[in-house]
């Protein structure tokens, strides 16, 4: 009995990296891919495995793993529920999926890059299951490291300042977490978060500790004005490390809000919610704003990205059952879309080497199977119903309207502008003249591309018209998210009463 | 008397080991090889003699030296990493042509300084031993008569030193003049707040430990002469004094201090702001890898000394977890700096690494590991390091000293990143011969694999050090 199952998910692809390492290399290095596509598909099959056994009628964490560690208080602690496992999943469906695009994209050192890729899919899985707070900032941290590299390697002319200013900017907003676990360590006698959600943190330190993590999520998120580092990053990252950062990494913070602030500090969760819903807004207006006006298509979708974090935010939260639901199917949405936007991009990049808007136009006449996927997944993003775009959207906003009439006005308008950006940047890139006559001999999408951009397409649009499966596994785990967070605002306001 | 012998043995083992190998060296023609084995296998012998002497505490000579699991546990640590520094730079050594055979036995004599630094337990045998082990020191920092920079790094750190061991002494009279005693324990009953004088003698004691440790502002020397000074004694200097000054530092802080806390606490919070502050600082413009890593390693004194300023027993434990760590790092990084040979020239400038990983894939993932290790980051052994002395830090809750150095990690995060973009993003413009020194190697394979595994066991150095300061 007690296979330790989250462990073997986590380090699959760390030990399958190992022997990518220990292959040979070869021309075109077709062992190391194999080794890669093989490992991730058994990780995304056992993640399903995970997915299906997992009880999702009951709000514990489940497959608990319990390892002593640093000492007995500090422990090796894993274990998933509903909304974890649905993160999970995510990754290792998006994973395989990147391994592929390389196939295509990544000319040079391809062994090196799935080595970075698999190192960094056991940290993002490490992150979602981690049960201890001194793992969770382990696992958190340690993904800087991998991406750091990608980046720096395979990224374009301005990679150097672009990981730099992602490594620095995420590790600035983490050593403050740092701060707070240990504080919090001494606080409660433990980093276990089970444990701590039954001590309770005083209400005096929860302010500052709140602050401390707020530090580190909102810099990884990102959120208004600290965002500054994705455009970057994205637009010089190869397509891979693109559709890594903005299909997982960003849902991080989103699930580290969900998991570590909002239980753990619920009065200064109910203190900073204006502090959150005005960041949001921001975001959510002005990126959308600035994406409208960007020449660069990566650009481009790197501050739609911010803005549809920006819902994500504002949907965690106003703490109603909507708005939370709501976040976590816009961040499993936003995963899908945004990884095949990035690869949709990739493909054509790979083909004429520009990302500038203006090189395309009138692709519909000349490349049809890749414009169709495209305006797919434009309409996607942009929140039309039948998509998982709009759930998401919608939830969230029904969500605001409950708690604050003004914010979620603004946030409407931002769907608004949303679509704005997304069909104008269709119209220019899929329809329209053709001035560069380059795109005349284009080639149209490959099997490869057309197998990994069509598997998204197929999760996008059939969550959008059943998200019933989704829903179902995270339900009873926000619900119970919620009511403890009631529960323990009450808490403390009867405290301070007495 | 033979108990006392007994309790007396690595060291008596170590001199007379000294002296035979001396007269061999001297009797015998081209002995550095055989000097150099014999060093060796002295080193192991003394680490097994103390490894199975127990860890009771005795005292011996009216009290004044005293063999407990403290100065047992860093005398491992000092032999252990003496002999890694010492073989992985053997084939360095040959190739510079500085290979006299007085040079294992110079640094012998200088292990055999610190032993008794360590085991002292009064002011005169802790002099006596740090000036056995300076003296030592200043022979190691010219051993390369020839070359000018080696001479001049030598003097600088002669002059230098000589003063920090001045005022040294000075405190050391002050101590004694205002305590009426020069063993520890005596002297920690005497002293109290009141004590005006002696407080003065600990400051200027805490002077010249600080510049044994290299601690900002006595920092000065540490640049000039970790470049000047051939990189084997560099990676000696880097390492083994630096356990041994933190030791001692740890030890007065700990016993005759003991009862001035809130006086000295002060001076150890400064000093460990200033030293991480300008090791992040400092080394960001630095083009020399071994400057840099000078840097680097004030910047890392001054973590462990936030250790120590907690005053309390988990702080100085984390700080021994601390540095038995960048003991680890550091041998690493050294031996990493063997293995950059070009035609025959080692080559020490950050450019030089330029576009490595494509040629030198192991080398340049070595690096990756070190610096990232360095720089702090999880899962490697450096970031628990640093995790460690945070966390006491904060029990202590001295948040101010924890956010001011977990900030300024994130500035020395920047250079260690510099490097790695330097081998990782930039082109390759050098290959390096193929590499032959095998025991470099190993050595840079076996610090590199203690780094990546350490998360698997995280506790296991605290397990040791957690008995050391019991009293």
């Amino acid at each position: 009995m007690n296979f330790p199952i989250l462990s073997t998910l986590i380090f699959l692809p760390l030990v399958s990296s190992f022997f990518i390492f220990l292959s040979k290399e070869q021309k075109n290095n077709n062992s190391a891919i194999y080794i890669s596509l093989f490992s991730s598909i058994a990780t995304l099959v056992l993640s399903l495995f995970l997915w299906f056994s997992l009880d999702w009628s009951s709000s514990d964490f489940q497959f608990v793993e319990e390892q002593s560690w640093i000492n007995d208080y500090i422990k090796f602690k894993l274990g998933v529920d509903g909304i974890s496992i649905l993160f999970i999943v995510l990754t290792t469906f998006i994973t395989p999926i990147c391994i592929l695009s390389c196939v295509n994209s990544v000319k040079d050192r391809i062994k090196e890059f799935l080595i970075a890729i698999l190192v960094l899919e056991t940290l993002m899985i490490g992150v979602f299951c981690s049960l201890d707070l001194v793992i969770f900032y382990l696992f958190f941290e340690a993904g800087l490291i991998p991406m750091f590299i990608i980046i720096g390697v395979w990224g374009g002319s301005k990679r150097v300042y672009s990981a730099f200013k992602f490594f620095l900017f995420t590790l600035l907003g983490s050593v403050l977490m740092l701060v707070a676990i240990i504080a919090i360590y001494w606080l409660t006698g433990t980093t276990d978060i089970t444990q701590i959600y039954e001590i309770k943190i005083p209400k005096e330190y929860q302010n500052l500790l709140w602050l401390a993590f707020f530090s580190s999520f909102a810099v990884k998120t990102p959120m208004w004005p600290v965002h500054t580092w994705l455009p970057d990053a994205h637009v010089e990252a190869p397509t891979a490390g693109s559709v890594l950062l903005a299909a997982i990494l960003l849902k991080m913070a989103g699930y580290g809000f969900l998991r570590f602030s909002i239980p753990l500090f619920p009065v200064a969760t109910e203190f900073f919610t204006p502090l959150i819903f005005s960041l949001s807004i921001i975001a959510i207006i002005y990126t959308s704003l600035v994406a409208l006006m960007q020449d660069d298509m990566k650009k481009l979708i790197a501050y739609s990205s911010v803005a549809h974090m920006g819902y994500v935010t504002l949907g965690i939260f106003t703490l109603t059952k909507q708005g939370i639901e709501g976040s976590i199917f816009q961040m499993i949405s936003h995963g899908l879309i945004s990884a095949a936007l990035f690869l949709c991009v990739g493909v054509v990049y790979d083909r004429l080497h520009s990302r500038q808007i203006s090189t395309y136009g009138g692709l519909v006449n000349y490349i049809p199977k890749f414009s169709f996927l495209f305006l797919v997944f434009a309409l996607a993003a942009l929140g039309l119903p039948g998509t998982t775009g709009f759930l998401g959207e919608f939830l969230v906003l029904t969500g605001t309207f409950q708690k604050n009439y003004l914010a979620a006005l603004l946030a409407t308008f931002g769907v608004v502008l949303g679509a704005a950006y997304m069909l104008w940047l269709t119209k220019r890139i899929i329809f329209g003249k053709t001035k560069n006559e380059e795109i005349k001999n284009l080639k149209d999408t490959n099997k490869i591309e057309i197998l990994m951009l069509s598997s998204l397409a197929i999760f996008i649009v059939f969550f959008g018209f059943y998200p019933t499966p989704l829903v179902e596994t995270f339900n009873v785990s926000v619900d119970n998210l919620i009511l403890n967070f009631n529960q323990d605002l009450d808490n403390f306001k009867l405290v301070k009463n007495d | 008397m033979i108990n006392s012998l007994n309790i007396l043995l690595p060291e008596v083992f170590l001199t007379l080991s000294i002296f035979s190998i001396l007269m061999i060296g001297v009797f015998t023609k081209k002995s550095f090889n055989l000097v150099f084995n014999l060093s060796t296998v002295t080193l192991l012998v003394t680490a097994g003699i103390i490894f199975n002497s127990s860890n009771i505490p005795e005292k011996i000579f009216l009290d004044s030296f005293i063999k407990d699991a403290f100065s047992n546990f860093f005398k491992i640590l000092i032999l252990i990493s003496s002999l890694f520094v010492l073989n992985s730079s053997r084939i360095f050594i040959t190739a510079k042509k500085i290979d006299k055979f007085e040079y294992p036995i110079i640094i012998l004599i200088s292990i055999l300084g610190m032993f008794f630094m360590l085991s002292s337990n009064d002011i005169i045998l802790f002099y006596l031993g740090l000036e056995l082990q300076s003296l030592a020191l200043y022979i190691l920092a010219s051993i390369d008569r020839d070359n000018l920079r080696s001479s001049e790094s030598g003097i600088k750190y002669f002059v230098l030193s000589a003063l920090s061991s001045g005022l040294l002494l000075y405190g050391c009279s002050l101590l004694y003049g205002f305590t009426g005693s020069t063993n520890f324990n005596l002297i920690a009953e005497q002293l109290n707040k009141e004590n005006t004088g002696a407080i003065f003698a600990m400051v200027f004691i805490l002077v010249g430990l600080a510049f044994k440790v290299s601690a900002v502002p006595f920092h000065m020397w540490t640049p000039d002469v970790y470049e000047g000074a051939p990189t084997s004694i560099t990676s000696f200097f880097a390492v083994v004094p630096k356990v041994a000054g933190l030791a001692l530092l740890i030890k007065f802080m700990f016993i005759p201090f003991s009862n001035i806390i809130l006086e000295w606490q002060t001076i150890i919070i400064f000093i460990s702001i200033a030293s991480m502050i300008l090791g992040a600082v400092a080394a960001i413009v630095q083009k020399n890898l071994k400057r840099l890593l000078a840097y680097s390693s004030i910047g890392h004194v001054g973590y462990a000394l936030a250790g120590v300023a907690t005053g309390v027993a988990p702080g100085y434990e984390s700080a021994v977890v601390y540095i038995s760590i960048y003991v680890i790092m550091n041998i690493g990084a050294f031996s990493c700096l063997y293995l950059m040979k070009k035609n025959g020239e080692y080559k020490e400038n950050i450019s030089d690494l330029s576009g490595i990983s494509k040629k030198h894939p192991a080398l340049a993932i070595s690096f990756l590991i070190i610096l990232f290790s360095l720089a702090g980051i999880p899962p490697l052994g450096g970031f628990f390091a640093k995790f460690y002395v945070f966390s006491s830090v904060i029990e202590q809750e001295m948040y101010t000293l924890a956010i001011i150095g977990l900030l300024t990690t994130v500035i020395s995060a920047f250079y260690y990143l510099r490097i790695i973009k330097t081998i990782y993003f930039d082109d390759s413009v050098i290959t390096f011969d193929p590499i032959k020194d095998r025991v470099a190697q190993f050595t840079v394979f076996l610090s590199c694999s203690v780094l990546l595994t350490f998360f698997l066991y995280p506790s296991f150095l605290n397990n040791i050090v957690n008995s050391l300061f019991i009293n």
